[in-house]
């Protein structure tokens, strides 16, 4: 039972380093960016990458992928993005979506279609024992690093300067600009940044949910369901959303295999009669 | 509704025209190769043509006097594209024999145009067992699940293990091997002591394996399409099933020979039951092994691409004996009966079913010279596809 929990939680936590990305693109900047799986795969090429060809520690890689993305990002934005931020959502999915398509076949191309492993430090594999209850090691490290990040996302957001002026561009971007803040500058770090996460989200899932070029498909769907039931303007939105759908789903499949993949659905479907606007949201928007 | 009626009534009418007058190009026989070479299961087309083209450049390309035509094409992995272009070979390109299909919807969907157009279509992948009777013109050179399920059960029941869960992949051929599994080890006095089946799109495998430890049986048996199937590997050992006392018992799937390498520690002592191990001892491997890795960078061959090479072997073998002529009804009379040794050993096809009869070999996952290898041990000579000599 406890070890079901456990394992809805760390998966809930891996989603959520996978989606959050998408929150802040979606819900702080307003744009509509399917293509972000296409990041989260990047990252966990590059970690297949480094281990596998060159034999660097999975330590390392975990940076180097939230940088390797995060830089990925950084030129998509300056280079495509940024031009479709005034467009109509429809024609952002187009883009994005296209976007994908490219990421699949050229990974394809590149990489080989099979799926991707890595092998893990001997300490991060096997489980142990705590308190009689099993505890996968990798999935502990998962929630410590992932439940880190999520805290230290929300100080940033909530308590930082970068944090507020951000917050004042989504919100009134002619406004935040004549008050000097350089908002495209503001988009840039902050679309690099999601990337980044996502980058890292996909280093880290590789080994629990495998990578192979289809990934930003496969996933694409869950993101969408965390950011929608967890709503995009807060931070713990999507963080709740997340674990919720972990438990939910792992719970499910557990306990009701027969209808377990259809459990997380039902769920989406009743908080978004419940609560249309998201977990947290604020109220008018 | 209407639009699609007419569409198929026409595609006849051009395929029934063209039946009745042989293309002009008599000196080549051309053969359409339909494979998914993009998208989820890429691997799967990659490894086929690459066992196709290493029999093409082992073998020549005249056979009885023609000269053999290769066209492939890219499916994608999605039904109506296969069945499409099925079409478009058949009609525009004048494809004289069908090949390829990397999975049972695929080969389903050209079921209707081989028997429509009477084109001889090898099956070179595709695994459910129904597969050969969708149309007379149909015939396999992969295996079917059902072959390759039962001498697991056979073999798990007759080495202590008594209680097992089973653990299967949630369509078509996952569904086959759970039945023809069950089937044997309870016939054999075996104890399921509970059927998991897993979706298809299924990105964690904790709830099922924590389900399967829970239900502490001796062994678990599962299939799962290859790439998916190293994941489980890989969860299935850092879970502790193993030292738990649970043995992990497969379809050759899972251990798919071009991947296992990766799949590192946790995959030794994997028991599978399958048609072809790149490990496998005898002349004819080593030849093919040699010449397929020097012509592919050395990636290994897995069974996939030894469907597609027995393909080719099939083709050249009934082109031989019909001195040529590859029109459906001549084309399949020679088919029926033919036998040959293959790289996985000796091999025929029934010529009541039109599938393959094969010998299935239990293996164990063995680190041989510092490589992962499926080592054989154990041999069920020639068998045939249970579901249809059942039915019989």
């Amino acid at each position: 039972m406890l070890t079901i929990l456990f394992d809805g939680v760390a998966y809930g936590m891996l989603l959520f380093i996978l989606a959050c990305g998408l929150t802040v693109t979606l819900g702080l900047m307003n744009f509509i960016n399917l293509a972000h799986g296409a990041f989260a795969m990047a990252g966990g090429y590059v970690t297949v990458v480094m281990m596998n060809r060159y034999g660097i520690s999975f330590y390392w890689c975990l940076p180097a992928a939230f940088i390797v993305s995060a830089l990925i990002g950084l030129v998509l934005e300056r280079t495509l993005y940024q031009w479709l931020y005034q467009v109509s959502h429809l024609d952002q999915v187009l883009f994005s979506i296209g976007i994908v398509f490219m990421a699949v076949a050229a990974t394809d191309y590149f990489m080989g279609g099979q799926q991707q492993l890595i092998n893990l430090p001997p300490e991060l594999s096997g489980r142990m024992d705590v308190f009689g209850v099993g505890v996968g090691r990798y999935r502990l490290f998962t929630i410590i690093v992932c439940a880190a990040l999520a805290l230290a996302l929300q100080l940033i957001l909530s308590k930082t300067r970068f944090g507020s002026r951000l917050r004042a561009a989504v919100d009134d971007r002619r406004v935040a600009m004549g008050l000097g803040i350089n908002v495209p500058l503001v988009f840039a770090l902050t679309f690099a940044f999601g990337s980044g996460l996502a980058g890292l989200g996909g280093a880290m899932g590789a080994e629990i949910l495998g990578l192979d070029p289809n990934f930003p498909l496969k996933f694409m769907i869950y993101f969408l369901i965390v950011v929608s039931v967890g709503g995009t303007s807060t931070v713990s939105g999507p963080f709740l959303a997340a674990m919720l759908l972990g438990i939910a789903d792992v719970a499910g499949k557990y306990y009701v295999p027969a209808i377990g993949p259809f459990v997380i659905y039902a769920l989406m479907i009743v908080m978004l009669i419940v609560r249309p606007n998201g977990l947290f949201a604020r109220g008018g928007r | 509704m209407l639009n699609r009626r007419t569409l198929l009534a026409a595609a006849s009418a051009a395929l029934a025209c063209l039946a009745q007058f042989p293309a002009a190009a008599q000196e080549a026989v051309k053969i359409g190769l339909i494979l998914p070479m993009t998208g989820p299961f890429a691997s799967t087309g990659r490894q086929v043509s690459a066992g196709v083209k290493t029999f093409i450049e082992t073998h020549g390309d005249t056979v009885a006097g023609k000269k053999i035509e290769l066209i492939i094409r890219d499916d994608a992995g999605v039904a109506d594209q296969t069945r499409r272009i099925a079409q478009e070979l058949v009609v525009n390109d004048g494809a004289k024999v069908l090949a390829g299909f990397g999975l049972t919807p695929l080969a389903m969907s050209v079921a209707p145009v081989a028997t429509q157009a009477k084109v001889p279509t090898v099956v070179m992948a595709a695994g459910t067992a129904s597969i050969t009777k969708a149309s007379e013109y149909i015939t396999r050179t992969s295996g079917t699940l059902p072959q390759y399920s039962l001498p697991v059960g056979t073999w798990a029941a007759e080495n202590g293990i008594k209680k097992v869960v089973t653990l299967v992949t949630d369509y078509g051929p996952g569904i086959d091997a759970e039945k023809w599994f069950t089937k044997e080890f309870k016939s054999k006095g075996g104890e399921i002591v509970e059927a998991v089946r897993v979706p298809l799109q299924n990105p964690d495998f904790a709830p099922f394996l924590q389900r399967v430890r829970d239900a502490k049986p001796d062994a678990v048996f599962v299939f799962l399409p290859s790439g998916v199937g190293s994941l489980f590997m890989k969860q299935f050992a850092d879970r502790g099933l193993a030292e738990a006392g649970i043995k992990l018992i497969a379809t050759g799937d899972v251990t798919d020979d071009d991947i296992l390498n990766s799949m590192g520690k946790p995959a030794i002592g994997t028991i599978t039951g399958h048609f072809y191990a790149t490990a496998h001892d005898s002349p004819e491997n080593k030849a093919y092994v040699e010449a397929f890795k020097k012509a592919n960078n050395n990636m290994r061959p897995n069974f996939m691409s030894v469907g597609g090479y027995d393909g080719m072997a099939l083709i050249y073998a009934a082109l031989e004996k019909t001195k040529g002529d590859a029109t459906g009804p001549a084309f399949m009379a020679a088919v029926k009966g033919l036998s040959w040794t293959s790289p996985r050993g000796p091999v025929s096809i029934d010529p009541d079913t039109r599938d393959i009869i094969q010998n299935i070999y239990i293996r164990e996952v063995k680190d041989v010279n510092g490589e992962l290898q499926n080592v054989e041990f154990k041999t069920f000579a020639a068998l045939k596809d249970p579901e249809k000599a059942e039915a019989k």
